[in-house]
């Protein structure tokens, strides 16, 4: 904690602290938000609020505020979460840059962790592959345009019966699940950028419309774990009251619950938020890699398991 | 039937896979962070043993087995059935030669076996970790030679053959490992 602090320092990127609680939370579906209830002044009914996921939200604000580079080591909150990679509760440290892109971000990504990591694991510049290129290297099949037959089959005929309540009309599970049972897998040690997401999956960051549009998203793994996810920021509120709205009403086709979108958010676009690219590391999986550790509790002091 | 959620999944579970009865061996939760949260388990098949890994969407339902495991005294085999008796109960059941399986070299009346029953069905029955077992047939014994090293086959009274020491002599009982198949010792009267 102390190098990252230290780099960032000389960078001159600001420290910040944004609240845990707040009346909105993420509406992605495959993100679940605690929720709790607020009882007091000002609120006897009850208010609801939500254990943020990231601190995203408020930080994305602080920016359109103003605010320039900043960055936090946060503790955030995802319900449902847990297992040898995952911790309910569990700490990212984000960090956003106003004037860099995704792959300026990504540069600066190389120089925090060779730092961080310095004589815990010798960390090279991550090699650096599009999504795309990742799944037809790996699996033949092409995101943008193979369906998910084809995916499917691609699962059969390698890994056995495909789970149960995998439908043919969504792509996104099925690459989540060939992501995880066989490209994740396959990766080697050392670092590896994954740029250029489905625009089904930008989350929060900007499409680019070229021949095919692409989500300017990206992700880092690290000994072949999942490490940070980033984008370049997508600032346009219209499109991102439409990706809230269009969450929620996947929620409800799910049978999830849906969760009240953040209004500040959208009104702070509506502002303006400077050009700025932003990514979020987990830090106990960093510290897991750090020490040559197999189990993410095994790297924090108080696991889910002893709170 | 009953059903478990992916959310109960441990090491133990009993649920049913393909039309067979299971135990879950080992549960891992996956999940990209922004994408579908799965859990991939390696399960062992209790009928035949064979340990598969499979996957299933988080927050899915599966079928429970009806599956038991108990203590039960092993009585007689009757050349098609090996017959089991429950020590309390008394109620007896019959167990096929493929639920018996291995086990049966090691089989001897009145040992306490596990029997694994599902749907009332005995599938799979595990021998005593260690059985007491008279030897029938081995090479006359070397008297004074303790060294242990080297051995000879020895056929038990269940038919299985174990490496015992040299000194070893027919009608006398030992003791064996039934995981390993291995001679632990002479039994102490």
């Amino acid at each position: 904690m102390a190098r990252i602090r230290s780099f960032f320092l000389q960078r001159c990127v600001l420290e910040v602290d944004v609240p845990l609680l707040s009346r909105f939370a993420t509406t992605e579906p495959a993100i679940e938000s605690f929720r709790c209830t607020y009882r007091g002044p000002g609120s006897a009914a009850g208010m609801p609020l939500f254990l943020q996921s990231s601190p995203e939200f408020f930080m994305k604000r602080l920016l359109a505020a103003g605010s320039g580079s900043i960055y936090q080591l946060a503790h955030v909150f995802r319900n449902g979460e847990s297992g040898t990679r995952h911790n309910p509760e569990f700490m990212l440290l984000e960090w956003y840059r106003t004037g860099f892109d995704h792959w300026a971000l990504m540069d600066e990504m190389d120089a925090l962790l060779a730092t961080v990591l310095e004589g815990f694991l010798d960390y090279r510049p991550a090699r650096r592959i599009s999504y795309r290129q990742w799944f037809l290297d790996e699996t033949g099949l092409d995101p943008w345009n193979d369906d998910a037959r084809a995916f499917r089959s691609f699962y059969e005929n390698r890994l056995g019966p495909a789970p149960a309540g995998m439908g043919d009309d969504a792509i996104d599970p099925w690459l989540d699940l060939l992501l995880t049972h066989w490209l994740e897998p396959k990766l080697d040690a050392g670092a590896l950028f994954v740029h250029g997401y489905p625009p089904s999956q930008a989350a929060l960051a900007r499409v680019a419309n070229g021949d095919v549009a692409v989500a300017e998203r990206f992700e880092l793994f690290l000994n072949g774990i999942e490490l940070a996810n980033g984008f370049h920021e997508l600032d346009d509120v219209e499109e991102q009251r439409r990706r809230f709205v269009n969450d929620n009403r996947v929620r409800e086709q799910s049978g999830l619950e849906t969760v009240p979108y953040d209004v500040h958010l959208l009104a702070a676009l509506a502002h303006g938020l400077p050009e700025s690219a932003g990514v979020a590391l987990g830090f106990d999986r960093l510290v897991m890699l750090a020490a040559g550790l197999q189990d993410v509790a095994a790297a924090m002091p108080f696991s889910f398991a002893r709170v | 039937m009953a059903t478990y959620s992916t959310n109960e999944f441990k090491g133990g579970l009993k649920i049913m896979i393909d039309g067979d009865p299971c135990s879950i061996i080992e549960n891992e939760f996956v999940k990209p962070g922004k994408g579908q949260a799965f859990n991939r388990v390696r399960i062992r098949n209790l009928k035949t043993g064979r340990v598969i890994e499979r996957t299933f969407k988080s927050n899915e339902s599966v079928d429970a087995a009806d599956v038991l495991e108990t203590n039960m005294q092993y009585l007689y085999n009757d050349g098609e059935f090996w017959h089991f008796m429950h020590p309390e109960t008394y109620e007896q059941i019959a167990a096929s030669e493929a639920a018996v399986s291995d086990a049966k070299k090691w089989l001897k009346e009145q040992d306490t076996c596990t029997v694994t029953l599902w749907d009332g069905v005995p599938i799979s029955v595990t021998a005593p970790n260690f059985v007491f077992l008279t030897i029938t047939e081995t090479d006359p014994g070397v008297r004074g030679d303790t060294s242990g090293g080297g051995g000879k086959p020895a056929t038990l009274e269940t038919g299985a053959v174990v490496r015992v020491p040299l000194f070893i002599d027919v009608g006398e009982v030992v003791k064996v490992d039934t995981r390993t198949g291995e001679y632990v010792g002479r039994a102490r009267d």
